[in-house]
């Protein structure tokens, strides 16, 4: 188990209170001049020596996103934007960093747009976390109050000014390109890459986009030194991550632990084990609903970070374990999920916005034991014809937890589903919905 | 998708109020010059608050000349963001997560409840009129599942008879407590806490 001095969020659990005065007694806004004195390059490659991976789900490295920020402001202003629209189910990390740990946010924020060289940053919050969003705007008020934002924030001599802006309910925001149509007072509807962000992104500007946990883990990165982050975990997957613990478990937490550790460890040691016992575990989602499931039999040695979890097909994502024991149905979990993402579809790209709810559909008749043989395999079609068909990442989203049922589910789907096909002549039109008619017998 | 349906009985007229006028100026200077339109969420937001908890259509017209957009590019924001009611809601307008965390914890019990105590269909008013109740998806507080939010805050670590007695306040008029109602503190491990020790009640 990770030593209690070498977590990051001290305040997890919120124990000393999240205001300026003890957020300094945890190191908080200590030397933050230091820091940005060592110059933009020192502070980049320093991040990057941490091999720090974006914790908002797909991991890309963050010194190398935050080297392609133009290294002179043309024109046109620099932005950085913050991704808190934590909407995955299974992922409640970014709420307590926003209401127990904001100092660790604000001054991030400051680093990181002293060295992308942006003087507005926006903070994107999901609107159902208002009163969240609120303890947010406190701390960043006391940081103005106390000359750590502003002109000459922190004495930093660069000036930065943080705002609030609230989405309102819609999944698809944390989508990095929906986030900026939104942002911008549009529909969030994802748009084509390229142009990447770092150089075309909010306004037409050059705009770096980064999750809550990224930044805040930031400015203890810089303290401790990059070497002492990266010596956590194990290569390219290095250092703290929070985990969400969720579902079938006797204690449910957020608990911060380092990358890498086994799944075991944390389902037992910190969430209390599974429900029932270890042997009444049936799945687990180690990363969000979009992560694809692993069953029992690989959770017992499957350690947790970015590459082990690709290894077994699925991702670490956002770190939100779910947790599902043998009361539960595991098809029905799924259907539910699917629900989700037919709801959340954005709406922009067809097979998304279509396949979705065929998806959803299809799940609940399997769940009820309705289905015939044949939809298992027409299912797994569906999905292939979504995911990489679709602008942004949503299509492998709602794809991948799909996929993942009918690769290890498989069979229980089809015991629970043997009625016949209604054709039984073999057509060769597979995505015909109103296949009937085609047989004069069935019309 | 989801679906979104403006309200029948639509009122004549909308105004902010001078309360309102006065976030609206706010929120507008948080943005750049000429990118008045960012605070388009905001202001629909503002609205909502003003107008017992949604928004007709006029208010629509209204921020659209306010913020100098098209009207159709209001009623776009609005209709795709499912946290705008387009009809009216209850005064205690309550939201039930049914998503997978929540519901293999027993989500569908606080739906009962809610049907029980309010209404038998989503959407409809109480008796009193005072409240409403919808399922949504995921609330990202999967941690403290099942949970449920009563306006702005988040009830949580809920069961059906916790549900019940919360419902009961409501309809009564009272706002409860909002956070854990099994008496845990935020997200740590019930009675099994590991980590931070030293830190432990301080």
């Amino acid at each position: 188990m990770l030593k209690d001095q070498d977590r990051i969020f001290q305040n997890l659990y919120n124990d000393k209170g999240s205001d300026v005065s003890s957020s300094q007694a945890r190191g908080d806004w200590v030397n933050t001049k230091e820091i940005t004195d060592k110059g933009r390059d020192w502070i980049i490659n320093e991040i990057k020596e941490s091999q720090l991976r974006g914790r908002g789900g797909a991991g890309f490295p963050t010194g190398l996103k935050w080297s392609f920020a133009p290294k002179e402001v043309g024109s046109r202003p620099h932005y950085l934007v913050i991704n808190g629209d934590e909407s995955e189910p299974g992922t409640c990390k970014d709420r307590d960093i926003l209401r127990f740990e904001p100092h660790k946010l604000i001054e991030g924020c400051l680093i990181a747009s002293y060295a992308v060289q942006a003087h507005v940053c926006y903070i994107y919050i999901r609107g159902e976390y208002f009163v969240d969003g609120q303890k947010l705007q406190a701390a960043i008020d006391e940081a103005y109050e106390k000359k750590l934002l502003g002109k000459n924030a922190a004495g930093t001599g660069w000036d930065l000014d943080i705002y609030i802006h609230y989405g309102a309910g819609a999944y698809i925001c944390g989508e990095e390109t929906a986030l900026l149509e939104s942002l911008e007072g549009k529909k969030g509807q994802p748009r084509l890459k390229p142009p990447f962000p770092a150089l075309i992104g909010l306004y037409g500007c050059p705009t770096i986009i980064n999750n809550v946990e990224t930044i805040a883990v930031v400015p203890t990165i810089l303290r401790r030194g990059g070497k002492w982050f990266a010596s956590l975990g194990r290569e390219k997957n290095t250092g703290t991550k929070i985990f969400c613990i969720s579902g079938n478990v006797n204690t449910p937490c957020n608990v911060e632990e380092e990358m890498n550790i086994p799944l075991k460890e944390l389902i037992e040691v910190h969430a209390g084990g599974v429900i029932g016992g270890w042997d009444n575990l049936q799945a687990v989602i180690p990363g969000g609903s979009s992560m694809p499931l692993i069953p029992k039999e690989k959770c017992e040695t499957l350690t947790m970070d970015f590459d082990s979890l690709m290894a077994e097909k699925s991702g670490l994502g956002t770190a939100g374990i779910v947790v599902i024991n043998k009361d539960q149905d595991i098809i029905k979990c799924m259907a539910r999920i699917a629900r989700f993402y037919k709801h959340e579809s954005c709406g922009q790209c067809t097979p998304c916005r279509e396949g979705s709810g065929w998806m959803w559909r299809m799940l609940e008749r399997m769940a009820k034991g309705d289905a015939t043989k044949d939809e298992v395999d027409m299912l797994g079609d569906v999905t292939n014809q979504i995911a990489g068909h679709t602008i942004c990442a949503f299509g492998e989203g709602s794809s991948w937890p799909v996929q993942g049922l009918l690769r290890h589910f498989k069979k229980e789907i089809e015991k629970r589903n043997n009625l016949d096909p209604i054709v039984q002549k073999k057509n060769s039109i597979p995505y015909l919905v109103d296949q009937h008619l085609l047989d004069k017998k069935n019309a | 998708m989801s679906l979104r349906r403006p309200a029948k009985d639509q009122p004549e007229n909308f105004e902010f109020n001078s309360s309102s006028l006065e976030a609206a100026n706010v929120i507008v200077a948080k943005y750049p010059e000429g990118k008045q339109q960012s605070a388009v969420m905001a202001l629909l937001y503002i609205a909502q608050k003003q107008n017992d908890n949604w928004i007709p259509l006029a208010a629509m017209k209204y921020i659209a000349k306010f913020l100098d957009m098209p009207y159709i590019k209001v009623y776009e924001v609005a209709t795709f963001y499912t946290m705008y009611n387009l009809a009216p809601v209850g005064k205690y307008f309550v939201q039930v997560c049914t998503t997978t965390p929540c519901m293999i914890r027993g989500a569908n019990k606080l739906v009962e409840a809610c049907k029980e105590k309010i209404s038998e269909n989503e959407y409809e008013l109480s008796n009193n009129k005072s409240c409403s109740w919808m399922e949504v998806e995921c609330l990202g507080a999967c941690v403290n599942a099942p949970m449920m939010q009563i306006n702005d805050d988040y009830y949580e670590d809920l069961d059906k008879q916790k549900t019940l007695d919360i419902l009961d306040k409501i309809l009564n008029g009272e706002t409860p407590k909002p956070g854990s109602y099994r008496g845990r503190v935020n997200n740590e491990p019930e009675n099994n806490r590991k980590t931070l020790m030293d830190f432990k009640n301080a």
